[in-house]
């Protein structure tokens, strides 16, 4: 099920005057993949995110099909095809699910478009709403929206944008149970024909939904591969000081 | 099995059978309330245009000629402020490039042709014209300048500003300051300006001798007309694609940066048009008041704009134009018994308005209509497919 398209970071290291919040990092993200991100706080997992996204200066290479993502400008990166969720869910809250999504793909249009109003629902705006699931709630203020909606309107938007490779940045994070599960069940249908990177603490979201994970220490990676490959392995158990993996992913 | 189209399971709710019976029209409710606001617009035209001249005497009716002069600033102030989230403390700046054109050409117009204006006579006769005054001869010119001047000073200040990514207070600030050293400057040229006196004493508007009350009124109804205009423009680009970035880029500038839009060039839209809004305000104040000075432009002038729009509802259509018209009125009829006294009123109001209705009186009607809605249906209001989330949570 794994296609062609990847994003193949090589050395990539992001200096906070003298500190070094990811250092000599490689990893590849390839399509079809959810490739998880874990490690405990401060392991340099959002700046990894930021540097492939232009918001830090990274040093090293990300290349993505022909381009290096660590040359380009956020708005450059974001055109191209790459696309985030952060940490806190930032939604336009003022505005209607329908005009959040309708915003998303609002990039390519002509500045005398712009002045017009909306005449109906764009095909792909109307797609997107019903992959998240948020149809029902196309004229309902984003402000108002569950914590768990308010995610999932930013992974439509990135749908919107049509973003090939999507960075989610701790997506879950303060969902139910069946918010957690139906989001499992979204990145596996839009997963095949895009590069998903979920940055995740919760262990048993990981166990479900991973199909491979990369393990971040003090800005390095520390081990990579499946979800038993992980648990299993004794360096990121020593470096979990021997607690167990799942005590310290919640702190 | 699972591609991207396969949208069926299990995210489309089997529950929320009454947002599913809303749903069979594709088209939003949006539109609608956007024919209400224009069928609002439209009674309004009617009551500015038709009603008001037929009812008041020529001295009401040139009074609300003024008020709606400030209107059409705080029309462009709650698309600036209301929407973009500018806090444009200083419209003064741009009431007064329009205001003073126009006060150039009236009082060269009223000199007569190659005559210099009387003021300047009484501080040297022998003075020539300063080259600035000369093009404001020309009507054409002046009513360029009027629209010309605002765009070329907004855009430059407004690039310069939003490019480098000055918000907030900082803009607030700074664009008072701008107001505060614009009174200074011409309150200081007296010989150029007409210093804190100002310019007065206009004879003659294009033409129209304006001592007679039938070519006052004419000016109250193109003023009226042009406010009229003036909301057409912000309905249409509230209700348009730009509108809806407006918003998202008050509400979060670094995400629609991150959508691959330049927020800058959003605000300097939103930035400019209201500028040019302030300075056609200013330029029919003129000779609709007969006078323009520092007074009328500076610190408490630039709060005296703003307050039209944060009393009447900045972000709505019909708040700040409304706010203006009733400040304006409250401020002449309370300084005719009380000098200075509407600005202790003004105050009061203000702090009211801020602690009960902080979106403005436009926006009372619509709270206690969700307030009342609330109560009737408590279910309604929430997410349908949320319900079930929430009962495992807590
Ligand atoms: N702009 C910055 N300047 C200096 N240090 C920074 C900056 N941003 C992050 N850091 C530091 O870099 C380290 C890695 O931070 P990062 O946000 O990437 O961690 P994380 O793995 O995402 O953690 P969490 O799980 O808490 O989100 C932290 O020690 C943090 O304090
Ligand atoms: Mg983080």
């Amino acid at each position: 099920m794994t296609g062609q398209d990847y994003v193949e970071v090589q050395g990539l290291t992001v200096d906070f005057d003298g500190f070094k919040a990811n250092e000599e990092v490689d990893v590849t993200f390839l399509q079809g993949r959810i490739h998880f991100l874990i490690g405990p706080n401060g392991a340099g997992k959002t700046t990894l995110v930021d540097a492939l996204t232009g918001l830090v200066k990274g040093t090293g290479r990300a290349r993505y099909g022909n381009l290096d993502l660590l040359s380009l400008k956020s708005h450059q990166i974001s055109r191209a095809g790459v696309g985030r969720t952060f940490q806190t869910a930032t939604v336009f809250e003022e505005l209607s699910v329908l005009q959040n999504l309708d915003i998303a793909g609002g990039v390519h249009r002509k500045a005398w478009g712009m002045l017009r109003a909306r005449k109906g629902i764009p095909d792909y705006v109307q797609e997107a709403m019903e992959t998240v699931g948020l149809a029902d709630l196309r004229d309902r203020p984003a402000g108002v929206l569950a914590h768990g909606q308010k995610q999932w309107l930013e992974i439509g938007m990135l749908l919107v944008q049509d973003a090939k490779v999507m960075f989610l940045d701790e997506t879950v994070a303060g969902m139910s149970h069946e918010e957690r599960d139906e989001t499992g069940e979204l990145l596996r249908r839009i997963a095949p024909s895009r590069t998903i990177v979920v940055i995740e603490h919760d262990m048993d979201f990981v166990r479900n939904h991973a199909d491979f994970v990369t393990v971040l220490h003090a800005g390095k990676v520390l081990a990579e591969g499946s979800v038993a490959d992980i648990q299993g392995n004794p360096r990121v158990q020593e470096v979990y000081l021997g607690r167990n993996i799942e005590e310290v992913s919640h702190e | 099995m699972s591609t991207p189209t396969d949208v069926e399971s299990p995210f489309l709710p089997v529950a929320a059978t009454p947002t599913d019976r809303r749903r069979l029209p594709r088209s939003s409710p949006r539109l609608s309330r956007d024919t209400v606001s224009l069928i609002g617009i439209g009674v309004f035209a009617v009551l500015m245009l038709l009603v008001a001249p037929a009812v008041l005497s020529d001295f009401r009716l040139n009074n609300l000629g003024k008020y709606a002069c400030w209107a059409m600033v705080a029309v462009g102030i709650g698309l600036a402020w209301g929407r973009g989230g500018m806090l444009v403390l200083g419209q003064g700046v741009y009431f007064a490039l329009g205001a003073y054109a126009m006060a150039m050409h009236l009082t060269l117009e009223t000199a007569g042709p190659d005559a210099i204006p009387v003021f300047m006579i009484l501080y040297d006769p022998l003075a020539p014209l300063p080259g600035f005054w000369e093009p404001f001869r020309s009507g054409a010119f002046t009513l360029l300048a009027v629209v010309g001047a605002p765009v070329l000073l907004a855009g430059t200040l407004g690039y310069a500003i939003f490019k480098r990514r000055v918000k907030g207070a900082y803009f607030a600030i700074l664009s008072q300051a701008l107001a505060v050293a614009l009174a200074y400057l011409i309150g200081g040229t007296i010989k150029l300006t007409g210093g804190d006196t100002g310019l007065s004493d206009f004879k003659y508007f294009f033409g129209y001798d304006l001592s007679d009350p039938i070519n006052k009124r004419m000016i109250y109804s193109i003023t009226a007309g042009l406010l009229v205009l003036c909301l057409l423009v912000v309905w249409q680009l509230y209700r348009s694609r730009f509108g809806e970035l407006l918003v998202a880029t008050r509400d979060a500038e670094e995400r629609v940066r991150f959508l691959g839009h330049d927020p800058a060039n959003i605000k300097l839209v939103a930035y400019v048009t209201a500028a040019v809004m302030a300075s056609i305000g200013g330029a029919l104040f003129v000779p609709i008041a007969g006078i323009i000075s520092p007074k009328e432009i500076g610190a408490a002038a630039s709060i005296f704009l703003i307050a039209g729009a944060a009393f009447g509802g900045r972000a709505t259509l019909f708040g700040p134009v409304l706010g203006a018209l009733l400040l304006g009125y409250g401020r002449s009829s309370l300084s005719e018994q009380w000098e200075n006294g509407w600005i202790y009123v003004l105050a009061l109001m203000f702090i009211l308005v801020t602690l009960l209705a902080p979106e403005g009186v436009a926006s009372i009607p619509r709270r206690a209509a969700g307030l009342l809605g609330s109560l009737r249906r408590p279910t309604e209001s929430r997410p349908p497919r949320n319900t079930a989330a929430k009962e495992t949570k807590s």
